[in-house]
């Protein structure tokens, strides 16, 4: 599946636990409570589109890696809470993925470059999914 | 063969279990015409009270002094039919119960004429057998009601309590100066963090106050002898140097004290003094010399304001009596340093869980600053190896160690709250059990850090340690410079222990940790009568556990001392002093170490014997005998069996008869089925088989002879398992120099759960003998000729 995880060395320092501790922050989810039962995954109707599994976005968060940023997950991300309704320690990990997005969005990161979308498509996009797209993808 | 036998047979229907199988009014018939065979009946349901007033009427008015009855497995009824036959006058030794329901009835189902004959043979066997018995009476031996206590931690201290609570008389030996174990050096105890020494340094006080517990600390276990009930054990007071009586514990010699050397209570970190006390509160409340260090200089003699220094001490040593004994030597740690590859003793920066405990305490080592003790740096981030050793079949050991994932994240959380990173690099997190799974929970809202995956090495790097692990949930390398290690190693039983068990005759598993009596049923009690344990020297385990151990083991020791204990009959006796020559081989080879020899002649403690019949076949000049099982009654029911029978093949079937007797029932119950060549012969153990009985049988009619014994640790034998193993193999080659085939014998252990397989072996062996035919006639003449039976 992934190219962010297969055979990494993840060398823990000061730098991981601060990420950890702002992802905690933004999102207000109990990070370190998640245990890796992997329920979120299974749950979300998403998967197919990740590169990384939700439980694997909350691993590596726990662990401070700051290469999750890289991730598509968060992008792919439908915020449909499935997740969130079935985790056993409570983590709303769509809250998670909300916080992901914003640390990228506030460093004046577009998900969504709207000069890449072609005028054909333009036009079959309805306009509220634009707009609505533009407010969650773009800084 | 004595006096005039009057015996009754009683031949059971059982409904239609049995007698829908067995002809039962034909076997009462034939039963009719056996010499001695006074009476003979068919009963519906024997079981049933109005049958078992006939019994006794029969008993009464035809005045039998014999009882045999054909029924279902002797595991059914036996103590009622014993009750009332015993109430009518009759010993017990005069009953026989032949079993034609699981050995006949349920399993030859579809071969009715097989099974009636069988049935036949098998009463005939009993009939002739009860003509040898004899009465016996059960002994009865006063017990000594006080018990020694080995093992002065939590398990020790909760039993001694109990124990002395009810009133019974306690020894409470301990090796080190203070009793307490491992948990009096913990600062917070899992899954409720309450203070460790709070809670049980209470408990340690009644010890030391109660009347009627004997606190013997500094002590070992040298000796023990005596039985069950009346043990006697030597215990050495080690040279103390200090009158525990006289001291008041003002700590005087400590203070004077010049030499220095390791704080063992400190699990090796920071000195103290060779005058010492290991730790405040200890019990007794009394300083020890250590003689190791102490360079004689004197001063705490002169300085003592009580006298009560004596440095030419060199112990002394007590017997003590007690009926029973109860182990509680508790655990250690596996020694670390072999396993190179985590760096212990090598890195200063690797310690063991258990040091962790005393870093963490107050008054530990370095004054409760979180430092690496042996560079003083501070520490600011630690990690946790979880099974360093533990439940690995190649390096350590196998099993699970069961503590340390929960010690782990209590030492964890107690780091956690003072601002330090933890990290738990683990295989598996087990937390099952009450409070546990909360336990774990509340470490991760701390801000654990948890890793599965196993560390297999620790790199040093600069002044910290380089954990290198595999995080199994990303599928990446996890590398992690911290400051501090702690392994958490397996728990293992002590030297010291081992020599204990073997001392006292109770084994101990593959594991090397004492093995219980039955591990479900039983798990308290050791393979000894009298012979409890609590604690972690029978498997690791939490606290709580523990406890309620120890108070189950008391509750063993009290009840077992409540009674006068009943000395069943069954033992091995010498025949005639004249015939011993004194050879020991017997003492040699009983498991029980029931035998000496006395004045050049075996001597059989009755109470020490468990009646395994291992010594009989091994004494070379034939003087030993068994009660209740004697040369005459074993033969006669061989013979019984045997002769006379029309079955074309016969196979004698001797089965141990406490495990692999019930798989034979269960294989009935299951209504499995085999063919009826098969005749069961139950013995104690299969070690009391002599090459003679064998060949015996053979002369007697046998085609085959199976030995089907309990596994080494399933039966109640202990060694005798093993011993008819190797004679087995023996006999094997023996009777082929009687012209019997080594095949015609088999020897095999059975388990109860293998009732299933009961039945595969019995119908091999039968059609492997029904292969090759019945023994030769004329080699059954030559053996009958050669054991002097001449031609029947
Ligand atoms: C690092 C660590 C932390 C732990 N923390 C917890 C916790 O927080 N909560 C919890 O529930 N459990 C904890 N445990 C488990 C706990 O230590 C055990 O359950 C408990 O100590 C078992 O008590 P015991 O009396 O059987 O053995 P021990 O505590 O080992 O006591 C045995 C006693 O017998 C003495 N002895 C040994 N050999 C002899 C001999 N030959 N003759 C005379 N005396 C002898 C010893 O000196 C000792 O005093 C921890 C274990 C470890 C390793
Ligand atoms: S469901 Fe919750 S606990 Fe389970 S992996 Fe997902 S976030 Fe972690
Ligand atoms: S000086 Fe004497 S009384 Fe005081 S602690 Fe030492 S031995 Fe005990
Ligand atoms: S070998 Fe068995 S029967 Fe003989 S004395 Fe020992 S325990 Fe008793």
């Amino acid at each position: 599946m992934s190219t962010l995880l297969a055979g990494r060395v993840i060398r823990i320092s000061e730098r991981n636990g601060r990420f950890s501790e702002r992802v905690k922050a933004l999102s207000g989810e109990e990070i370190d409570l998640c245990f890796q039962c992997g329920g979120c995954s299974s749950a979300c109707p998403m998967t197919s589109q990740m590169d990384l599994l939700p439980s694997k976005v909350m691993r590596l968060v726990q662990l401070g890696e700051e290469a999750v940023l890289k991730s598509r997950t968060p992008w792919i991300c439908s915020t449909c809470f499935n997740c969130a309704a079935r985790c056993p320690r409570g983590i709303d990990i769509a809250n998670v993925m909300e916080a992901l997005r914003q640390m990228l969005l506030r460093s004046k990161f577009d998900h969504l470059k709207l000069e890449t979308v072609g005028r054909e498509e333009l036009r079959e996009i309805p306009p509220i999914a634009l707009i609505s797209s533009l407010r969650k993808f773009t800084s | 063969m004595s006096g005039e036998h009057r015996i009754g047979v009683f031949v059971c229907e059982c409904g239609g279990n049995i007698g829908d199988v067995v002809d039962v009014p034909r076997v009462v018939e034939a039963v009719k015409g056996l010499e001695g065979v006074v009476y003979a009946r068919r009963e519906r349901y024997l079981c049933s009270k109005p049958s078992i007033a006939r019994i006794r009427e029969a008993i009464r008015r035809r005045g039998l002094n014999r009882v045999v009855l054909a029924c279902c497995t002797p595991k059914m009824h036996r103590e009622t039919f014993r009750t009332n036959i015993e109430e009518e006058g009759l010993n017990p030794q005069f009953l026989e119960i032949v079993n034609i329901r699981e050995q006949c009835s349920w399993v030859h189902g579809d071969d009715p004429e097989g099974a009636t004959q069988k049935a036949l043979d098998l009463i005939r066997g009993a009939v002739e057998r009860t003509k040898w018995s004899v009465a016996l009476e059960a002994g009865e031996m006063e017990v000594t009601p006080a018990v020694l206590v080995i093992g002065g931690g939590v398990a020790g201290i909760t039993a001694s309590l109990r124990l002395a609570e009810y009133g019974l008389k306690v020894y409470l030996v301990e090796r080190e100066p203070s009793i307490g174990g491992h948990m009096i050096k913990y600062p917070k105890v899992f899954p409720t963090l309450d203070c460790s020494q709070c809670i049980l340094t209470p408990k340690m006080a009644s010890v030391s106050q109660n009347r009627n517990i004997e606190l013997l600390t500094y002590a070992e276990v040298r000796g023990i002898t005596g039985v069950p009930g009346d043990f006697h054990v030597r215990v050495f007071l080690k040279p103390r140097g200090v009158n525990v009586e006289e001291c008041i514990g003002c700590g005087t010699c400590s203070r004077v004290c010049p030499v220095e050397t390791v704080d063992d209570y400190n699990e090796g970190l920071g000195k103290r003094k060779a005058a010492y006390i290991p730790f405040p509160q200890a019990v007794p409340s009394a300083y020890t010399i250590d003689f190791e260090a102490c360079t004689r200089c004197g001063r705490c003699v002169e300085a003592c304001p009580r006298g009560a220094i004596d440095l030419e001490d060199r112990g002394k040593e007590v017997e003590l009596k007690v009926g029973a004994i109860i182990l509680a030597t508790g655990f250690q740690l596996y020694d670390m340093t072999r396993l190179p590859q985590y760096g212990y003793g090598k890195y200063p920066n690797v310690i063991t869980s258990l040091q962790m405990e005393r870093i963490l305490d107050v008054t530990g080592p370095t004054g409760s600053r979180l430092i690496v003790p042996a560079t003083g740096r501070e520490v600011r981030s630690v990690a946790f190896i979880l099974c360093a050793g533990s439940r690995d079949t190649e390096v350590g050991v196998p099993y699970c160690s069961r503590v340390c994932c929960l010690y782990a994240m209590k030492e964890a959380e107690l780091l956690r709250d003072r601002g330090v990173e933890v990290w738990i690099h683990y295989i598996d997190i087990r937390a099952p059990g009450r409070r546990y799974e909360e336990f774990y929970r509340a470490a991760q809202e701390k801000g654990v850090h948890f890793v599965k995956g196993k560390v297999t090495e620790i790199i040093p790097e600069g002044d910290r340690a380089l954990v290198r692990g595999e995080d199994m949930m990303l599928n990446a390398i996890i590398e992690n410079p911290v400051d501090l290690v702690v392994l958490c190693p397996p728990i293992v039983t002590g030297e010291e222990t081992l020599r204990l068990a073997e001392m006292l005759k109770v084994p101990v598993d593959e594991d090397q940790f004492v093995l219980e009596r039955h591990p479900k049923l039983d798990p308290v009690a050791t393979k000894r009568d009298g012979v409890f344990a609590c604690g972690m020297v029978i498997g690791p385990k939490d606290i709580q556990s523990t406890t309620a151990e120890a108070e189950a083991a008391a509750m063993k020791a009290v009840n077992f001392l409540s009674r006068a204990r009943r000395v069943e009959p069954n033992k091995a006796f010498l025949i005639d002093e004249d015939l011993c020559d004194g050879c020991g081989r017997c003492v040699e080879i009983c498991p029980e170490g029931a035998i000496t020899l006395e004045g050049g002649k075996a001597v059989i403690n009755e109470v020490v014997c468990s009646g395994c019949g291992a010594c009989i076949p091994e004494c070379p000049r034939e003087a030993l005998d068994q009660h209740g099982l004697s040369e005459e009654q074993l033969k006669a029911q061989i013979r019984g069996i045997l002769e006379g029978s029309e079955a074309e093949i016969k196979i004698l079937a001797f089965l141990e008869e406490t495990v692999v007797y019930t798989a034979a029932d269960l294989a009935g119950l299951a209504r499995l089925s085999y063919p009826s060549s098969i005749r069961i012969l139950p013995l104690p153990s299969m070690s009391r088989l002599k090459m003679s009985h064998l060949l015996y049988a053979f002369a007697h009619g046998a085609d085959g002879i199976m030995m089907l014994e309990a596994p080494e640790k399933e039966g109640p034998y202990g060694r005798a398992h093993v011993i008819s193993e190797e004679r087995a193999e023996e006999y094997q080659y023996e009777i082929e120099d009687h012209d019997v085939d080594g095949f015609r014998l088999w020897y095999s252990k059975v388990f109860v759960p293998d009732w299933r397989k009961l039945e595969k072996i019995f119908r091999t062996y039968d059609t492997l003998i029904r292969d090759e035919g019945p023994l030769d006639q004329e080699v059954r003449e030559a053996l009958l000729e050669e054991l002097g039976e001449g031609p029947s």
